[in-house]
């Protein structure tokens, strides 16, 4: 390995050729600050247009300041990193960037969460020269069912055209116009709802300002808490509990599942249930399709179609019913574990408690923006009546029980509600990539092989690989197994498809990278990958520490099966619990 | 934003792809392809984009984003008698500015907009090598030397 050698503020450090003075810096434990830069290595996702310049550096023979994101280090270089000339320029950059910048950090959405405010903090901004005559870019503002774009506060780091064209391979964002009136916006400068936006929320995870952020619904469900004359029932997703913690200065990994249903009774929820119970319910509706669409394959039936994919993920499915829509047939036509909950709490649920459906409002906390698009979607709904009512983000409920008072670190545990509380571990591990197939792998298994299956844990499923594959051994029939997380890596596997070479027999797929726990809807991981794999090691570990860890062994989900549905894919299930999907190409408005 | 709607024809849709195709349908050609079909259609609005981006399999959003960011592309048709104003180093110095303005007011449109009635579109260029002249201004292919602002009314009525 050819490495070279360097001094940085007078330290000696030996790295690997190529690596730039900001990595070299930070492994040596010197901090750069940096803006428009972020680089989750070991995920393959880097954004580097070397674009803010608040990370320069001087470098010994130079005559300019050099970009430490950018620059590689060469042997025998003397890198200053904290020099008062270095120190200036860093000011004047932000000073610059801040002179188009508006100034209501009091009222923005981001506050406190926003990295160039803590930038201004940090280099001690306290007056913007030029500021009364210095020109402000403004722009309409963007409203979609999942993400608002303010682009007057947008600082062209270019992150989220990065995540959204290089990671997501969605290409609804690009950088247009040029010099002052430079911004990302989508083609014709449309609004998000008329492009190919999948409502993944990449972007809005990686906006280092409050240029992107969420449609913000605590309000509303605020206004239905306070209304006597309404049962209000919450589910929460299985990433929510492993990041939920990070906003109240936890460690990353941190679960606090008994904190927050504590949290959510004081809140004043009627009932605190769990999405997990409707992942469960997912495996046995999916599972079954799955073993169903297997069988007939093996005994030859042409008209099957394998591989299944996994239909959890709304952005997922926005993303194929955007851009493969010839192959709309081939997802699973379980509805997600979100629809799933709603329309067993506003059927089963309300049908034992003597609720009308209409004096029901079904919350869920979800690690994901494009859950707040998929409740709104009309076939989730009966009679103008949806089945989740709002959905709100792991972000806004830390925000809400801020704002209720709320010392969620001194909270007791409490459990759930039932009968829709109880899951099982599969139901868990549905917030990690590798999770939804490891769940229904356990039980498929014991479906179809009439056997128990003694080794639950499947390490070959699990890992942050952006595509993985298994073959898992079903009694003699080897079961191929894909698995794909990040659209990027998902539309590798459905340009096989397409192409006839796909060898597998059913695949996952999140959208996110890393699943649900990097989900756009979550606690920013700012640039930290470290953070999404503590979030993922939390959730195997609640998993294990399950008494039952199979869908099918939860009890609840057979006294739903035996008292309501019937048996899994039934007539009832197929009705109240699959869906079918669309061709959304068209949706994409050309001309105003 | 244009806000001109077309219907592209069957053979405007095959000459997109014609162009795309006669650059390998590669990505990296993607200006090439963009001149060529201004070339062709004198403009490049939202619908000749989108066949683009479909032929070569590039995000309409990256194709718009080229297409905003060179001054040379435009998403609006030319007028029927295409000004231009010349703001290279010696007209700029001798008034140009001045007269752009004059345009500007008589015309009620802005550089690169074409007015209602399609009959006059704006634009600025850099040196037209007629430096003597300046301030330079040229409708379609005729060149206006030493243009005052007060001969802005003269020159488009020869074309009204």
């Amino acid at each position: 390995m050819d490495t070279v050698k360097l001094t940085i503020d007078n330290k000696q450090v030996e790295v690997k050729a190529g690596t730039t003075i900001y990595q070299a810096a930070k492994d040596a434990g010197i901090d750069i600050p940096v803006l428009c830069y972020m680089n989750l290595h070991d995920m393959g996702i880097e954004n580097k247009p070397a674009g803010c310049r608040i990370c320069v550096v001087e470098v010994e023979g130079r005559k300019n300041l050099a970009p430490s994101c950018s620059t590689p280090c060469q042997d025998g270089m003397e890198v200053k990193t904290n020099t008062v000339r270095v120190l200036n320029a860093r000011k004047t950059v932000l000073e610059f960037i801040l002179s188009d910048h508006p100034k209501d950090c009091l009222i923005c959405p981001k506050s406190g969460d926003c990295e160039l405010q803590d930038l201004a903090i940090k280099l001690g901004i306290r007056n913007i020269p030029g500021e009364d005559i210095a020109e402000v870019s403004t722009y309409r503002l963007d409203t979609s069912p999942s993400i608002i774009r303010d682009l007057d506060k947008c600082i062209m780091c270019r992150r989220c055209e990065t995540m959204c064209n290089d990671i997501q391979t969605v290409g609804a964002l690009s950088a247009i116009n040029r010099g002052f009136r430079a911004v990302v916006a989508p083609a014709f400068e449309q609004n998000l709802e008329h492009s190919s936006c999948t409502y993944c929320g990449q972007c809005v995870a990686v906006c280092p300002t409050g240029a992107l952020t969420e449609a913000d619904h605590t309000n509303e469900v605020l206004r239905h808490l306070a209304n006597p004359a309404k049962t209000v029932v919450v589910q929460t997703a299985p990433a929510v509990r492993a990041a939920l913690g990070e906003e109240f200065s936890m460690r990353p990994g941190t679960l606090v599942t008994g904190k927050m249903v504590a949290a959510l009774r004081q809140l004043g929820f009627d009932y605190v249930f769990d999405t997990d119970f409707a992942a469960d319910l997912t495996i046995m509706e999916e599972g079954t399709e799955l073993l169903r669409r297997l069988s007939a394959h093996i005994d030859g039936d042409k008209n099957v179609k394998l591989p299944i994919l996994t239909s959890c993920c709304p952005g997922w499915v926005n993303f194929f019913e955007t851009y493969f829509p010839d192959l709309k047939d081939i997802p699973s036509s379980a509805r997600s574990p979100q629809q799933m909950f709603g329309t067993i709490a506003k059927t089963y649920f309300a049908g034992k408690k003597n609720i009308k459906r209409e004096d029901m409002v079904v919350v869920s906390v979800m690690p994901c923006l494009a859950k707040k698009y998929e409740c709104q979607r009309e076939e989730f709904s009966s009679n103008g009546n949806p089945d989740v009512d709002l959905s709100i983000s792991t972000r806004e409920l830390a925000a809400f029980i801020r704002q209720a008072n709320i010392d969620f670190r001194s909270l007791g545990e409490e459990s759930f509600d039932n009968p829709l509380g109880e899951s099982s571990g599969a139901g868990v591990i549905f917030g990690t990539t590798g999770g939804v197939i490891e769940a229904a792998v356990r039980t498929a298994y014991e479906m179809y092989t009439g056997k128990t299956l003694e080794r639950v844990d499947f390490e070959e499923l699990r890992g942050m690989e952006g595509v993985r594959e298994a073959s898992i051994d079903f009694d003699g029939l080897e079961l191929n197994i894909g698995i794909a997380h990040g659209l990027g890596n998902a539309r590798k596997l459905l340009d096989d498809i397409r192409s006839g070479k796909s060898k597998y027999h059913a695949i996952e797929i999140m959208a996110c990278p890393g699943g649900c726990i990097g989900g756009g809807g979550q606690p920013r991981h700012h640039g930290k990958s470290e953070i999404l794999k503590a979030r993922a090691s939390a959730l195997y570990l609640e998993d294990r520490n399950k008494a039952i860890r199979k869908s099918h062994e939860n009890p609840f989900i057979r006294e739903l099966y035996s008292s309501f549905l019937g048996r899994p894919n039934s007539g009832k299930a197929h009705n109240l619990l699959h869906t079918g999907y669309f061709d959304k190409k068209k949706k994409i408005i050309v001309k105003q | 934003m244009s806000s001109i709607k077309i219907e592209l024809r069957k053979q405007d849709i095959e000459k997109i792809r014609e162009i795309a195709a006669s650059f390998g349908n590669d990505e990296q050609e993607l200006i090439n392809v963009l001149h060529k079909c201004q070339e062709h259609f004198g403009y490049l609005p939202a619908e000749v984009q989108e066949v683009i981006s479909e032929a070569l399999q590039v995000p309409l959003a990256k194709i718009y984003g080229v297409v905003t960011f060179y001054s040379f592309f435009t998403m609006t048709p030319k007028g029927q008698n295409p000004v231009s104003i010349c703001m290279g180093t010696a007209c700029y110095v001798r008034g140009a500015e001045k007269v752009l303005e004059e345009f500007k007011k008589e015309l009620e449109i802005e550089v690169g907009q074409t007015t209602d009635d399609g009959r006059f579109s704006l634009s600025s260029l850099r040196c037209v090598g007629a430096c003597g002249l300046a301030p330079v201004v040229m409708v379609g292919d005729k060149t206006y030397g030493r243009v005052a602002p007060d001969d802005v009314k003269d020159i488009l009525k020869e074309y009204s």
